[in-house]
């Protein structure tokens, strides 16, 4: 690996700061916001998904959506982008409503996502996921289609937009491959490169940093920072709290449904709740068992958790080591 | 040309058709100068044949319906433009034709000359040596003889249940089947008719006693259904064919088997024993045939148990946890393979009991027997959702009430296709079937 | 055993409207199966309806041959309207289920008395072939060599189906090359991923279940054009049959749907002559005649079985391209 690629020592970038009006209470209100959602409730069968009685997501700032698993994160991200519906609730985009709008009307008013189970499209090569991201084709006609002249002219440009998307997320030398070699970091990458080829203007990513190599994972904290000096808005899902307190302007935690606290990262990483939210899950777990100090039973809650603290050794580890 | 000609050119075998482009064209235009020949049905198929002439006044009656039916055998044909009509029959010397008066014209009526006759639309034609017999009703202006409407319709529930029931005990295989393998096993229905088959050649071919061809049957069935989970579904499990390929794989066994059995027991149709027992009287006009009876009863008392099984014992508990989720089951500690191979063995087990209750309710055994019901059984189980095995009981009664009373309202040899229209429609509003579960997303 | 004719028989087979009809029939598959991933199981049903709107609008409405090949079209794409409105959301087992049961319902619909004086019921229709054959430009006479020796009709129908077949091949080149065939490839891979990127895959389905439709009917029509319309020829078997060709090719391919076709009805042709012979010179002491009928079908099942279990992506089709749906 060249030196060049290998994380440098991150550099800090200037936070957006006084996203907020008011008391910073869950639910508060934005100066700017991009997304204003309100009474949004799903449940399957006796379970309460999600039950957000009102939040709102600043403009032009990453805001990272953080809590225990099945705590309703990306069953809020699918009844906001049209994947789901809400059994009540409705909520705007960019002054748009959404509330029964298809998924893929969503996309095309520049809310795009990803998904937390990655969705490469493996038979397709590493530059026709790419090409697939971008809008308004010509060609994707069924009638034009048939009249290459009336598409290539436009199908060029798209190339050479993926081109450059691709070099910034070191996928370039994967183009002609098909997608299903790649591995489970890079897939992560290229669905996150294929979003932006539709020049969004809110992204919205599940877990973008799961699996991706940690030698890349400084890459993509870049490149989702560049997004933000694009003019774009980041909504994301993760885990790591160490990127989340690194990159993130704006926090909101759920738990089981609900948003229990918002703010800027140093204030929410204090509040109790979200101690509790992150606690009141693992509960029942024994650290020690969870780390395999002491030998014992382990439920799925604990396998979860287990899972999440052997990839974060591994990550340190692994900076440590490509750091030096 | 019209159509009155173009139709009685006769149905044409697949390859000689081809072959014989020329022919057929001339035919159909030699045709053109015949007469009107008389409607016919089956009469290629067998040496025996029932003929007749519908008249009013000696003024043909066209598109008048009757049905020809004894020892199992049961077809209908309609006149012709000169009320001509003409069946051919296997062999067997009592035959009942029954005239449908509701395609009479209105007021019009068969008129019982006798005066003693409670139903003079239905009439029993005997084959005389001469292989062939005439077969005329009196027709004027009369009451007609019709069964109440609600006579009717009970008769059509009772009857509707009892195929429900059947229906069911091969839909819960399927579904079990689907629970546990994520497999959509076309070839369920050749499981169907293996057991009638089974039945047949152990009682006919073999002349044992009915009471245990029957079982014999179930127990070859559920061996049946052992050696292809052994001999090819846990080895393409082993290998990780994906479940569409594996439902392609199922089409084809599907076929082989289906024309295995037509190469063993050629085209036609046969009898089990017994399957032309009398029928008897329950209440107001209805009445069921003892087969029929006891048939219904078996289908019950089985399900019962299957349903005491799947709830009570630890191999039915299992093989419910394997359908929620098999990977979790798997993790807490259950035999994945020992459950899809009981579940194997009982879907077999039932699906040969099916099927031989199928060949009493036909009745009849032939080699796609089985297929005539795989899609009311798809239906069945797609109702009640994929997967569940009392979801998959409630879909076939579902069926096999409305298939049975819908012929009240519709055509009879339309007759599937309600219960087909309604499975499209319920899944429109319900994707996931009436008790399924939604898929998850992201 | 007159091998000769036997070998004639299969060579015929290679060109016949029915291997033509085969083959437009897998091509409308794999626009729906291999390049969308529809498992669409009711490919019968537009055979049937192209050839019976095609014979009903000659028959009983005087309709041009033309016309009537429109009629069969038109309603091959309102049938794709009606079947895919409430399908094309369903998860794909779900979808071969509905798709055959909807196949069986216009079958049924062709076969019941109820519309005798249109469909002909059992007895199907014929005798439409008179306006086809008034469009002959092939001066009467017998062409040909070997066993390809037809009269002008016989050509006729011969090089209008491969004409035809032709057409939709290169369509099918054309659409699947261009930015709307990538998104229907996306599709067949993930679709929640295709809709994530704003297309409209309900619309983009459709339109690929249509287009396919209207490949099969085109299919029914030219199988139906030189004889007649055989209702039991559109039960469900056809469409399995015309699977098992279009596996046989490749699924995901522009011509191995023809190829396969030709394999399957030369196949077919030959085992129909041989095995009789065969039987008749006591090579095969232990069947009849009859039966040994019944083992070429046998030997499709199997065959479709060892194709998807060891070939799944057929003689022409690349071994990483071809993945079956989930
Ligand atoms: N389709 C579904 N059917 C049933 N339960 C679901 C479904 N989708 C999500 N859930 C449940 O909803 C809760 C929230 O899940 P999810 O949104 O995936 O959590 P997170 O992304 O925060 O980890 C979990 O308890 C999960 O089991
Ligand atoms: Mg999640």
């Amino acid at each position: 690996m060249s030196s060049k690629d290998s994380p440098a020592a991150p550099v800090e970038r200037e936070k957006t700061t006084g996203l907020h009006k008011g008391d910073i209470v869950p639910g508060v209100a934005k100066v700017d916001p991009i997304i204003i959602a309100d009474g949004i409730r799903r449940t399957f069968g006796g379970l309460t998904a999600v039950n957000v009685d009102h939040v709102e997501i600043p403009r032009n700032a990453i805001t990272a959506l953080i809590g225990p698993n099945g705590a309703g994160k990306t069953t809020l991200f699918n009844l906001l982008t049209g994947f789901d519906k809400p059994d009540a609730g409705k909520w705007t985009f960019d002054g748009h409503s959404l509330a029964g709008m298809g998924a893929h009307k969503v996309a095309r008013l520049g809310q795009v996502r990803t998904f937390q189970l990655t969705k490469a499209l493996g038979l397709l090569t590493v530059l026709e996921n790419m090409k697939l991201g971008a809008k308004d084709q010509i060609g994707e006609n069924i009638f034009r289609g048939m009249i290459p002249s009336l598409w290539r002219k436009q199908e060029a440009e798209i190339e050479e937009r993926a081109i450059v998307l691709l070099k910034k997320f070191k996928l370039d030398a994967k183009s002609s491959d098909f997608a299903a070699s790649l591995s489970g970091g890079q897939r992560k990458l290229l669905e996150m490169a294929r979003a932006l080829m539709s020049q969004p203007t809110l992204v919205m990513l599940d877990e973008p940093m799961a699996g991706v190599n940690p030698a890349l994972t400084q890459s993509l904290l870049d490149h989702i920072l560049d997004l933000k000096d694009e003019g774009m808005t980041v909504l994301f899902v993760e885990h790591d709290m160490h990127m989340v307190r690194h990159i993130a302007d704006w926090v909101i935690v759920m738990a089981e449904g609900q948003v229990v606290a918002e703010g800027p990262p140093d204030q929410v990483m204090k509040n109790q709740a979200v101690i509790d939210a992150y606690l009141g899950s693992h509960q029942d777990v024994d650290l020690g068992v969870v780390t395999g100090r002491i030998e014992g039973e382990l439920n799925t809650a604990a396998i979860d958790l287990a899972e999440e603290v052997k990839e974060l050794d591994a990550n340190i580890a692994k900076r440590k080591e490509t750091g030096k | 040309m019209n159509t009155a000609d173009y139709r009685r050119t006769r149905r044409k075998n697949r390859r000689g058709v081809l072959v014989a482009l020329i022919v057929a064209l001339s035919a159909a235009f030699s045709l053109m100068a015949m007469p009107a020949m008389a409607d016919e049905v089956n009469v290629d198929e067998y040496d025996n044949s029932i003929i007749g002439n519908v008249k009013l006044n000696s003024e043909p009656l066209e598109g008048v319906l009757l049905t020809v039916s004894g020892g199992g055998y049961e077809v209908e044909v309609a006149t012709d433009a000169d009320g001509r009509w003409k069946v051919g029959v296997p062999d067997g010397d009592e035959f009942s034709v029954t005239l449908d008066e509701s395609t009479l014209p209105d007021g019009i009526a068969v008129i019982d000359e006798t005066g003693e006759d409670d139903t003079p639309n239905v009439k029993e034609a005997m084959i005389g040596p001469s292989g062939s017999t005439v077969m005329n009703f009196f027709i004027g202006r009369g009451e007609r003889n019709v069964t109440s409407f609600f006579d009717q319709f009970v008769e059509r529930i009772v009857n509707g249940v009892n195929f429900g029931l059947m229906l069911g005990l091969a839909a819960i295989g399927i579904s079990l089947v689907y629970g546990t393998t994520g497999l959509s096993n076309f070839a369920h229905a050749e499981m169907v008719t293996f057991g009638a088959v089974m039945a047949l050649i152990v009682s006919v071919d073999l002349g044992w006693p009915v009471w245990i061809a029957i079982p014999l049957a179930v127990l070859l069935s559920a061996g049946f259904g052992w050696t292809l989970d052994a001999g090819l579904w846990k080895p393409l499990r082993k290998k990780g064919v994906g479940i569409v390929q594996l439902m392609i794989v199922s089409i084809g066994l599907s076929l082989a088997l289906r024309y295995t059995f037509q190469y063993f027991r050629g085209g036609g149709t046969e009898q089990l024993p017994g399957s032309d027992s009398p029928d008897i009287p329950l209440f107001g006009s209805v009445s069921l045939s003892q087969t029929n009876m006891i048939s219904m009863v078996v289908s019950i008392v089985v399900i019962v148990i299957f349903a005491w099984w799947l709830v009570k014992t630890k191999i039915g508990k299992a093989t419910r946890a394997v359908s929620d989720n098999p990977s979790l089951a798997a993790a807490s500690g259950i035999d994945v393979d020992q459950v899809v191979r009981v579940v194997w063995i009982l879907a077999a087990a039932m699906a040969g009991l099916a099927g031989v209750l199928w060949a009493y309710f036909r009745p009849g055994i032939r080699w796609d027997m089985g297929a005539q019901i795989l899609l009311l059984v798809f239906a069945a189980v797609t109702l009640g959702g994929l997967g569940t095995a009392f979801g998959a009981l409630v879909g076939s009664i579902i069926v096999g009430v409305l298939v049975e009373t819908s012929s009240l309202f519709i055509p009879s040899d339309l007759k599937y296709v309600g219960a087909l229209v309604v499975l499209i429609v319920i899944l429109l509003f319900r994707p996931q079937g009436i008790l399924g579960r939604k898929e998850r997303i992201g | 055993m007159d091998i000769l004719q036997i070998l004639s028989n299969t060579g015929s087979s290679l060109i016949a409207p029915a291997t033509i009809g085969y083959a437009l029939a897998a091509l409308g598959l794999a626009m729906h199966f291999g390049f969308t991933g529809l498992l669409n199981m009711g490919m019968a049903a537009f055979m049937a309806i192209g050839a019976y709107g095609y014979a009903i609008s000659i028959l009983t409405f005087g309709f041009p041959w033309w016309g009537g090949m429109l009629v069969g079209i038109g309603g091959s794409l309102v049938f794709a309207l009606i079947l895919g409105i409430p399908t094309l959301r369903l998860r794909g087992d779900y979808l071969a289920i509905v798709t055959i049961a909807a196949a069986e319902v216009v079958r049924l619909l062709f076969l019941t008395t109820t519309f005798d004086k249109y469909t002909g019921s059992a007895d199907g229709l014929s005798g439409y072939h008179a306006s086809f054959r008034s469009f002959n430009p092939i001066p009467d006479g017998t062409y040909g060599f070997g066993p390809w020796e037809y009269n002008a009709n016989g050509w006729w129908v011969r090089i209008f189906g491969i004409a035809v077949l032709a057409l939709a091949a290169f369509i099918l080149w054309a659409v699947m090359r261009s930015p709307w065939g990538r998104v229907i490839k996306g599709i067949r891979e993930d679709e929640d991923a295709v809709r994530a990127l704003g297309k409209n895959v309900f619309s983009y389905k459709l339109q690929s279940l249509m287009l396919g439709g209207v490949f099969g009917a085109m299919g029914g029509i030219i199988y139906a054009l030189p004889a007649s319309v055989n209702p039991g020829v559109y039960v469900t078997s056809l469409t399995f049959f015309v699977y098992t060709a279009l596996l046989l090719g490749g699924a995901a391919t522009i011509f191995g749907p023809i190829i396969g076709s030709v394999i399957f009805w030369g196949v077919q042709t030959l085992l129909s002559n041989l095995l009789p012979a065969l039987v008749n010179i006591g090579v095969l002491p232990f069947m009849t005649t009859t039966q040994s009928q019944t083992v070429r079908f046998i030997l499709v099942g199997v065959a479709l079985m060892l194709l998807v279990i060891y070939r799944p992506q057929g003689i022409l089709g690349n071994k990483k391209e071809l993945t079956f749906v989930k």
